[in-house]
Parts: C-alpha cells; sequence; structure tokens
C-alpha cells in the first residue's frame, strides 16, 4: 500500500514537471517564429461583395442600443444580403464585454469587428499584440484624412498605420444638474472645485447630496476631472508623457481634492449604476453628477428630458475651456470570417450618414468636421462647438491616456485610496503603476 | 475482487481514455498553469497569437504577497479564509440545527425537506441575481426595520468598506509562526505524554524555533512590506456568506439527518435510560458519533466556498473589491489586464488552498478503501 | 433514531421549522412579486409589497432573451450529461469488480479531478480546446463537461456497484460470462438507480456552471447560467426581467428536483459520504 501512495505522489509531482517541459519546448519555437514577422499587414480594398453573417461585437445595450440598431439598419439597407449579428456583452463601461473580446481573441475567434475604445486602450492590447490590420488605406480612399481632426487620427494611429474608425466622440468633463432645482437652492453651477466645496456646505445643509457617485469606475471618471480641474490641461497631459511626476504636490493635490469631494457624495455610490446616480439628480436628491455626455443621451432618449431647459450642464469645475474626449471606434482585426462585409462595415460607421445617423441617438458628436448639426439637439450642437475650438486632452477611465494594465491597476489604487483616503500614498502608488505599465520611464 | 488476466486487459483498456484524458486535462493543465505562472506573460504584446514568455521565477508570487499594487490580492485572500470558515460554520450549525428539527418527526417532514433543500438544486447565477435584490441598499432587508416603526436601515451589504478585526500585514509571518508554534508544542505535549521519542524531539526543537521566530527573529529581518497595510474582516461579505449559507445549509441537513437516522435507536433509548435529556442526548452522542460525516461536510463545504466566483460575480459585480475573492480577482487579472501570468499565480495559490484539504481527503479514502 | 418514534413532537419545534422555513421561502418569494410586477412598479421602496396586479409580461420578455441561450443550455447538458453517465458507468464497473494492481491507485488520480477549482485549468483549455478547433463551440463546452464530469460519475458508479454482491458477479463470471457479456447483460439493466443519481447530479452540475460558459463561448452558444448574468448584469432598473429569468434559469432544475428529490439527496451522499 505503501509502494502504491509513493508511486501516486511521484506521478502526481512528476506530470507537471513533464508539461512545464514540454510548455517550455513549445514556448521556444514560438519565439523563434516571432522574429519572422515584420511587416504590418494592411487592409485590402477588394474583398468582393459583402454578403454571409457579420458579427458586430460591443457593448450597446439598453439605453444605447437604439444607436447602434440605427446605425445597423442603415447598413442592412445599403447591404442587404449580409446577416448582421448584434453581439452585446453588457456591463458598465463594458468591462464584462472586453473580458470575452479576450477569451474570443485568445481563442482565435475573433467577432468581425468590435467596439474599442480609441486611444491607447486599443494601441496597447490589439496593435502591440499585431491583432490588427492597418486602415490606412481605407482612410485615404474614403476621404476621411480630410474630415476627421488630424488630432483624432494621431490618437487613433501610431507611427505603423491607422487602427480603427471611430463612430463617435463624448465628453468627459461635464457637470449635469437640473436649473429648476439650482434655482430652488439657490446655487450656481461651480466654476472651480473650491466653489464647489463651498456651494456643497450650503446643498447638504438643505439635505440635498452635492454630488452624486455610482459604482466604481465612476469614481475614476470623477478623478479625471478632477485630475483636469486641479492641474489644468497642460500639467494634466505631463502626467501621460512623463513631464509631470505622479508623485509631485500637485498630483498629491488631486487627490487631496477629491478626498475633499467625496466627503460631499452619497454614501451608498459603490451599490449604483451610473444612470441611478443621474436619477438621483433628475429626481431632486443631488445637486450635482460628473458623467460623459452619454449621460445626455440618457436623459433625452430614456427620460424625455428636453436639454437646456429640463436638464442643463457646464463643463466639470475648472476645466472651462478644455475638452476631455473619448471616442468609440471599430477596427478590423486579423483573420476575420468575413472580411467584405466587415469593410462594409467600416465603411458605414466612418461615412457622414452613419454618424449622423448613430450619432444624434447615442448622445455623442460627430468624429467628423463636416457633420450636419441641425440632427443633433442642444447639447450636441454645443458640444460639437467646443470641440471645434477647445483644447482637448485624452480620458483615463476611457482608454485614451493609458492602456488596460495600467487602467486596471490604477483602479486597485482607488479602492486603496477609498479605504484609507491617503493622498500622499495614492499618489506614490499611481508612480509605481505608472512605472510598472510604462507611462514613466523608471 | 481480481478478475482473469483477460478482464484486466480490457479493465485497462477501457480505463485508458478516461486516464489519458485526465491526465492531459488535469495533471497536464495544472502543470501548464504553473509554468505559465512561473512566466512574465502579460507585458505588453501579452494577447499576440504566439507571445513571448520569460521564465522569471518565482516573482509573481512575491509581487502578490509584498509588492505595493497587489493590495487587493491579500485582502482577497484573507476574504477567501474569511468566505471558507464562516460558511463552514453557517452551513453545519444550521444544517445540524435543521436536521436535529427534522429528526424529531415534525408533520410535513417530505415537504419541509425539500423547502431546505431546494436552493442547492439553483445556479449560483440565480441566488447571486435573487439576493442582489434583497440586499440592495434602499430596499429588501434594509425595510424590515421600518416594519416595526423604526428607521430604515442603513447597512451597505454588499458594498460597505467597513472591515473589523483588523491586523497588519507586516505581522502574517508572525502570526503563521505562533499558529505553527501552538501546533507544534501541541505534538511535543503528545510526544512526551505517550512517551514517544522522536516525536518529542521534534516538537521540542520546532515549536522552539517557531517561538523564537515568532518573538525575536522576526523583530530583527526587514518587514515584509515597507509600510503597514492593515487587513481584516469586510462587513460586505455578510451579505455573500448569508446567500451562500441559505444554499447550502439544506446540503448540510440532509448528510447530518441520514447521520442522524443511521445511529442505532438502541444509542437513544440507552441514553434515555441514563437520564439524558434530548439536548444531552445530541450534544454528548449524538454529535460525536457523526465525526465522519461532519469531517466531509467540512471538505465539501471548504472546496465550495473556494467556488465562489459566480456567486460573487453576479451578487456584486467583479469590480467590487469589499466582496472580493481570489477567484474574481484572477479573472480581472487575466481577462481584463491581460497579465496571464499572474492570473495563473492566482489560481495556483487557489489550487494549494484547496490541495490543503483534498490530499488528506484523498489518501484518507485511498486508506479506507484498502 | 429510527423514523417511526412515536412521540409527541414538542410544539418549540414546530415554531423552529415553521420559521426556517419561512426565512429559506423569503427570496422565492422576493423574485415572485418582483417578477410579477409592471416596471413602472417596481421601487425600492415597497419592495416587500405584492404585485396590484400580476404583469405576466416579464416572464414572457425574460422568455424571449433567454430562448437561445435555454435552448444551448438544454443541448450542452442533456448531451454532457448522458456522455458522462456512460463513461461513470463503465469506469465504476471496473473500479468496483475488475480490480487490478495499480487500480485504487488510478481512482484515487481520478478522484484528484474532482476538486481542483477550475480557474487553474481555464487558460490551457481553451488554448486546447482552440488547437483542436472547437472554441466557442457547443463541443466544446460539452468535452470539458464530461472530462471533469469523469471523476464524480466514477465515484457515484463505483459506490453504486459496490452494492452488488461480489457471489453474484462470481455466479455469472463461473457462467461463463465474460467482461462486456457481465457489464452489459447483468450489470447495465441494475444500474437504472445508479444513472438517475448520476443524471440527476451532473444535469444541475452543467446546468448551473457559469465560470466555463462565460469565458469558453461566443454569443451562439451561451449557457442558460451566461444569459442571465447578462439579463441581470445591464442596468438595474428593471428588475422583474432578471427575476423572471432566474425563474426560468432555475425551473428545469427545480423540476428535476422536485420529482426524483429522493434521488437526488442519495447522489449528494454518495459524493460525500460513502466510503
Amino acid at each position: 500500500m505503501k509502494k502504491g501512495l509513493t508511486l501516486m505522489i511521484t506521478l502526481l509531482l512528476l506530470l507537471p514537471m513533464v508539461s512545464v517541459w514540454a510548455g517550455g519546448q513549445q514556448e521556444g519555437t514560438a519565439t523563434a517564429e516571432e522574429t519572422e514577422t515584420v511587416a504590418v499587414p494592411e487592409v485590402k480594398l477588394d474583398y468582393g461583395k459583402p454578403s454571409g453573417d457579420l458579427e458586430i461585437f460591443s457593448w450597446w445595450a439598453g439605453d444605447e442600443a437604439p444607436a447602434l440598431n440605427a446605425l445597423i439598419d442603415l447598413y442592412n439597407d445599403n447591404y442587404p444580403q449580409v446577416e448582421v449579428i448584434n453581439a452585446t456583452v453588457t456591463g458598465g463601461s463594458g468591462v464584462n464585454a472586453k473580458a470575452v473580446l479576450k477569451t474570443r481573441m485568445l481563442g482565435g475567434d475573433p467577432p468581425d469587428s468590435f467596439q474599442v475604445h480609441a486611444g491607447q486602450e486599443l494601441i496597447g492590447t490589439w496593435v502591440a499584440a499585431e491583432r490588427m490590420l492597418d486602415l490606412t488605406p481605407l482612410f485615404e480612399s474614403e476621404g476621411w484624412m480630410d474630415v476627421i481632426p488630424e488630432d483624432l487620427i494621431n490618437l487613433i494611429g501610431t507611427e505603423n498605420g491607422i487602427w480603427s474608425v471611430p463612430v463617435n466622440v463624448h465628453r468627459s468633463n461635464v457637470m449635469w444638474y437640473i436649473p429648476e432645482n439650482l434655482e430652488e437652492w439657490g446655487v450656481e453651477a461651480p466654476q472651480s472645485w473650491d466653489e464647489f466645496l463651498e456651494i456643497a456646505e450650503d446643498l447638504e445643509a438643505q439635505g440635498v447630496t452635492p454630488l452624486s457617485l455610482a459604482t466604481n469606475w465612476t469614481v475614476n471618471h470623477l478623478w479625471e476631472s478632477v485630475a483636469l480641474g486641479v492641474l489644468g490641461a497642460d500639467k494634466y497631459d505631463g502626467l501621460w508623457n512623463g513631464e509631470l511626476s505622479w508623485t509631485s504636490d500637485e498630483a498629491v493635490e488631486v487627490w487631496a481634492t477629491l478626498d475633499e469631494v467625496l466627503e460631499y457624495t452619497n454614501d451608498d455610490f459603490s451599490s449604483l449604476s451610473w444612470q441611478q446616480a443621474t436619477d438621483l439628480v433628475v429626481g431632486g436628491d443631488a445637486a450635482f453628477n460628473i458623467m460623459g455626455d452619454w449621460a445626455a443621451g440618457y436623459m433625452s432618449t430614456t427620460l424625455n428630458l428636453e436639454p437646456g431647459s429640463d436638464y442643463s450642464w457646464a463643463a466639470s469645475p475648472g476645466t472651462d475651456g478644455v475638452f476631455m474626449f473619448l471616442a468609440d471606434s471599430f477596427g478590423f482585426p486579423k483573420g476575420v470570417k468575413n472580411p467584405a462585409a466587415t469593410l462594409a462595415w467600416l465603411k458605414t460607421c466612418g461615412s457622414k450618414k452613419g454618424q449622423d445617423t448613430f450619432n444624434p441617438l447615442k448622445g455623442s458628436i460627430s468624429a467628423r468636421t463636416d457633420s450636419d448639426l441641425s440632427k443633433y439637439n442642444d447639447y450636441s450642437q454645443s458640444a460639437a462647438e467646443d470641440f471645434a475650438d477647445n483644447r482637448i486632452v485624452g480620458s483615463l477611465a476611457h482608454g485614451v491616456t493609458a492602456n488596460e494594465g495600467f487602467m486596471n491597476d490604477f483602479a486597485t489604487v482607488m479602492e486603496m485610496f477609498l479605504n484609507n483616503r491617503n493622498p500622499e500614498q495614492a499618489a506614490n502608488a499611481a508612480q509605481a503603476i505608472a512605472i510598472q505599465n510604462g507611462i514613466v520611464s523608471r | 475482487m481480481v478478475g482473469s488476466k483477460k478482464n484486466t486487459v480490457y479493465s485497462m483498456l477501457i480505463l485508458l481514455p478516461s486516464l489519458i484524458l485526465l491526465l492531459v486535462f488535469v495533471y497536464g493543465f495544472i502543470g501548464n498553469s504553473f509554468y505559465v505562472s512561473l512566466t512574465d506573460w502579460g507585458t505588453g504584446a501579452a494577447l499576440r497569437e504566439n507571445p513571448v514568455k520569460n521564465l522569471i521565477g518565482l516573482e509573481n508570487y512575491r509581487q502578490l504577497f509584498t509588492g505595493a499594487i497587489h493590495e487587493r490580492f491579500r485582502q482577497d485572500l484573507i476574504n477567501a479564509i474569511f468566505y471558507s470558515l464562516f460558511l463552514v460554520a453557517g452551513t453545519l450549525g444550521l444544517g445540524l440545527f435543521l436536521a436535529i428539527m427534522l429528526d424529531k418527526g415534525p408533520k410535513g417532514e417530505n415537504i419541509l425537506r425539500t423547502i431546505f433543500l431546494f436552493p442547492m438544486a439553483l445556479s449560483f447565477v440565480v441566488t447571486g441575481t435573487i439576493w442582489r435584490w434583497i440586499f440592495s441598499p434602499k430596499g429588501g432587508v434594509n425595510l424590515i426595520p421600518t416594519w416595526f416603526g423604526m428607521e430604515r436601515g442603513d447597512f451597505l451589504w454588499l458594498s460597505s468598506r467597513e472591515k473589523v478585526a483588523l491586523f497588519n500585514w507586516q505581522s502574517v509571518p508572525q502570526i503563521i509562526a505562533f499558529i505553527l508554534f501552538v501546533i507544534f508544542a501541541f505534538m511535543l505535549y503528545g510526544g512526551w505524554k505517550n512517551g514517544r521519542k522522536t516525536q518529542t524531539v521534534w516538537g521540542a526543537v520546532l515549536s522552539g524555533l517557531m517561538l523564537f521566530y515568532a518573538a525575536v527573529l522576526h523583530y530583527l529581518l526587514p518587514p515584509i512590506l515597507p509600510y503597514a497595510e492593515f487587513h481584516g474582516f469586510s462587513l460586505a461579505t455578510v451579505g455573500i456568506i448569508i446567500a451562500a449559507v441559505w444554499q447550502y445549509s439544506g446540503y448540510t441537513m440532509a448528510l447530518y439527518l441520514a447521520g442522524l437516522r443511521g445511529l442505532p435507536v438502541a444509542m437513544y433509548e440507552s441514553a434515555k435510560m441514563d437520564g439524558a435529556g434530548d439536548i444531552t442526548y445530541y450534544l454528548k452522542i449524538a454529535i460525536p458519533n457523526m465525526w465522519p460525516i461532519t469531517l466531509s461536510a467540512i471538505i465539501i463545504i471548504s472546496h465550495i466556498s473556494l467556488k465562489l466566483f459566480a456567486l460573487i460575480f453576479s451578487m456584486a459585480g467583479a469590480d467590487n473589491a469589499s466582496t472580493g475573492h481570489p477567484s474574481v480577482l484572477m479573472y480581472l487579472i487575466t481577462f481584463r489586464a491581460n497579465n496571464f501570468a499572474v492570473g495563473a499565480a492566482i489560481s495556483v495559490i487557489l489550487f494549494l488552498m484547496a490541495a490543503l484539504f483534498i490530499i488528506p481527503y484523498l489518501i484518507q479514502s485511498y486508506r479506507a478503501r484498502r | 433514531m429510527s423514523q417511526n418514534t412515536l412521540r409527541r413532537v414538542s410544539p418549540i419545534v414546530y415554531v423552529m421549522v415553521l420559521a426556517a422555513m419561512v426565512i429559506f421561502l423569503v427570496p422565492i418569494y422576493m423574485a415572485l412579486i418582483t417578477a410579477l410586477k409592471n416596471p413602472a412598479e417596481i421601487n425600492l421602496a415597497t419592495a416587500w409589497n405584492l404585485p396590484s396586479y400580476p404583469y405576466w409580461q416579464s416572464f414572457v420578455e425574460a422568455y424571449n432573451m433567454l430562448l437561445p441561450s435555454l435552448r444551448n443550455s438544454l443541448v450542452l447538458t442533456i448531451t454532457g450529461t448522458v456522455l458522462s453517465a456512460l463513461v461513470g458507468s463503465i469506469n465504476g464497473f471496473v473500479f468496483s469488480k475488475n480490480r487490478f494492481r495499480g487500480s485504487e491507485v488510478v481512482f484515487t488520480l481520478f478522484l484528484f479531478g474532482m476538486f481542483i477549482p477550475y480557474q487553474i485549468i481555464l487558460i490551457p483549455l481553451f488554448q486546447l480546446l482552440r488547437a483542436i478547433g472547437i472554441y466557442g463551440s457547443l463541443y466544446g463546452l460539452i468535452l470539458a463537461h464530461v472530462v471533469y464530469g469523469i471523476p464524480i460519475t466514477t465515484l457515484i458508479f463505483r459506490n453504486f456497484y459496490d452494492q452488488i454482491p461480489d457471489s453474484i458477479v462470481e455466479s455469472a463470471r463461473l457462467d461463463g460470462a465474460g467482461f462486456f457479456g457481465l457489464y452489459g447483460r447483468l450489470f447495465l439493466p441494475l444500474s437504472v438507480p445508479g444513472f438517475v443519481v448520476v443524471g440527476i447530479w451532473q444535469f444541475t452540475q452543467i446546468w448551473n456552471e457559469f465560470l466555463w460558459g462565460v469565458t469558453l463561448t461566443k454569443q451562439s452558444s451561451q449557457p442558460v447560467t451566461v444569459g442571465l448574468a447578462q439579463l441581470a448584469g445591464g442596468q438595474a432598473v428593471n428588475w422583474n426581467l432578471p427575476m423572471a429569468g432566474s425563474f426560468l434559469a432555475g425551473f428545469p432544475v427545480l423540476l428535476i428536483y422536485i420529482f426524483f428529490g429522493r434521488y437526488f439527496i442519495r447522489g449528494l451522499l454518495a459524493g460525500s459520504v460513502k466510503e
């Protein structure tokens, strides 16, 4: 019996060893292949007539679904032979969708096209992994080089190519409120965080939550608005290009301000969705909410409120004149099953008609400079004006300025901060993850 | 029973496909994950079709236990231990209580048994969805006080950040050394009492070493973290624990009920003759006699407690750090942060925690069969 | 204690069991009333109140949304259950009645697979499924469920066959029954209760599984647990749908459980207490 046991234990120990060895062998050959791939594959412009199935992967469901459906309808009008499979994975800000997408890409089963935040989220993950086709020929043949702002093209491209077609532009640094309520409470939208903190005292005395907040990622969203307000655009950019240290006094000040602001938010924020945080403002329980302008889509389309009169907005405190943007985009993964239909989809996404169909419903503005503004509501028109003449910076919470590794680690740092509210420690941890994820060189 | 030679050949042939599948899918895959955990798969181009993986030894593990950015992992590990403890205590306690009640033979026993057991048939996703609603901060159980004219409760069941029983992560080696000291001291005591010489010597040496570490060495060595980091029992996990106990108490009830019914009637009668009341009978006779059942229930429930992924995912969300568990973190780190190697390291740690229960169980059942 | 002890049951016992019963049914009550409310009527402050009228539309909507994943789950669960039960049965026969030198060691090697946390095999599993070209399809999930089901099905069948006296096997062998004759003509017909136990066990396990469902499938092959998580994971506004969905997702296992409850318990016991 002893013998049997010994044998069993030996086997148990041996087998992993064997597979480690086998694994090692396999990896060895893989690295050899690695060095051979150099050229960046480009998209072709002649995959033939689109037909068959086209699978579009996104996290637009619920309130955001009508916009996507309208875009799909437009696509089907042009390409009736193609059956569009609308694969949506729900969950705030695409957190769950990204996980599913990754298993699919790793599993060698890319959807024909997928939604991805333009910027580092796409580049740091999928372009770095050499999973995308260069879309430069498409941009040139469709004339997009001339109608999409150069700043934006720079953000969705690298020196090796352009990697996705932006379908919209959202603004992140917006503060929402109900004008009627503010009047009743006798306050105005604050111009700086200091002003906010003064007003907040007053509001709290009236039994109103000064700022409504929701689940985890919306705290990161708030952070970026606070950072922009405290630092200003140049220094905010400095965090991402290495000119401003994450441990500098200014950066610590961002966390300290956030700490003060958090005192004036609803206690149960972690258990709310972003829509519920908006509902708090609409329902008169809270005065302000800082959220991207998809909140305008939610209030206009789902809650049937009139922009400008029923609800209103201002740049988040201290960020007037700066447009913190994020954009959703669609790319062309390598090895898709239906390249012809995918190409047609990207053309639809980038077209003027496509953008002007999608964006009014989504509450966003077109990434093109030639869009027909009459189709958009008051909010979007004002956003489009700001986009045209404001200083543009990228959003952290929505994947423009930093790669996914940093974003994930940043969520951990935020969690740490929410637990101990120690600005110094948060700043140090942020510096550590910035180094680790290659945002800042050592 | 041992059959003929021909039978043996057939037997082996029959088992061969299953054996090969299990060798690959269980042992091979575990080995592979272990290998991945020793690499740096997860830098920049992690999602390439043929990613470059360099062996970096135990660095990922070192980072998890002592790296500044893996604070969540350490809290999740603590959570996992508390989940296991409370789930085992809760299901065993409630299960035993229900079993004793049913053992009394109330009318409608079949219906009652079905009611207590049905949650077990449900998926964690179903359970999680329903309980999430019940634990909404402004509804569900928080409304119960209003029935009695009191204020609505304001406990944030699934998102509270409060922690109790705080301790410093820097003291963990000391705590472990102290626990080992107690264990070895018992070993010393047992050896000395029963006159086993080797056991006494080893017990003395090891307990001495542990005591030395805890009392002296720990203060001389550099701390495992450069700063104090406090962890504890996260109150947000209470909601998850309640849901899990609800789901699995019926299971332990069924085990104990079968156990109680399996005890000879004579045992009960003779206890009664000796003047023992019901409470004495259950406490002093029935429960100790059901020790094997308790043991296997502990093993099964601890093992279930390591699989809370689906429950936490659907009830509190993967992002909710207050209710975190290493299995959820593994999912996030692997599929969100693209850090496959660290994800694999977490899965290996989970596996080792499970092995703590499995291997003794397997050895014991192997011995029992021989 | 015997079931037939004729004793008066104390009222305290009744009070306790009834209280426990009420508490155990609370989640079902909450799920049912919420599912039957019109979305407009759902309000956290009135979460415990009965719906003013039953809004059956929730179930229709949830059913329509879950239909594809329900269908997937049904195919997946039935195929997976049948295959793993067959494999478990013949394996159990070998381990119980055809032991050979080292068979106990092999059996222990088998059992090990029953307890591993599935996170540890996740990454290699989808790499393998991808390599053999069945990643993202139902086949991949079925394969995983059959393979990781082998340990428990083998264990249950082995315990089941252990109850068949060796003497019967001996005399059948003396009458000239070979390995397959013995299994096919004697054991298989006797195995019906074993199959029921294993079937129920595997059915619930596979039906309820989530981790592989969420990582190894694509939209078209999602099982119902993932479908439900999607339904509940969006915005927590229309709570009637996830609640109705919970009923639909829980219904098949509950049905089986109510009709075959006795075997279910036996299956549980076989998986744990049996030596």
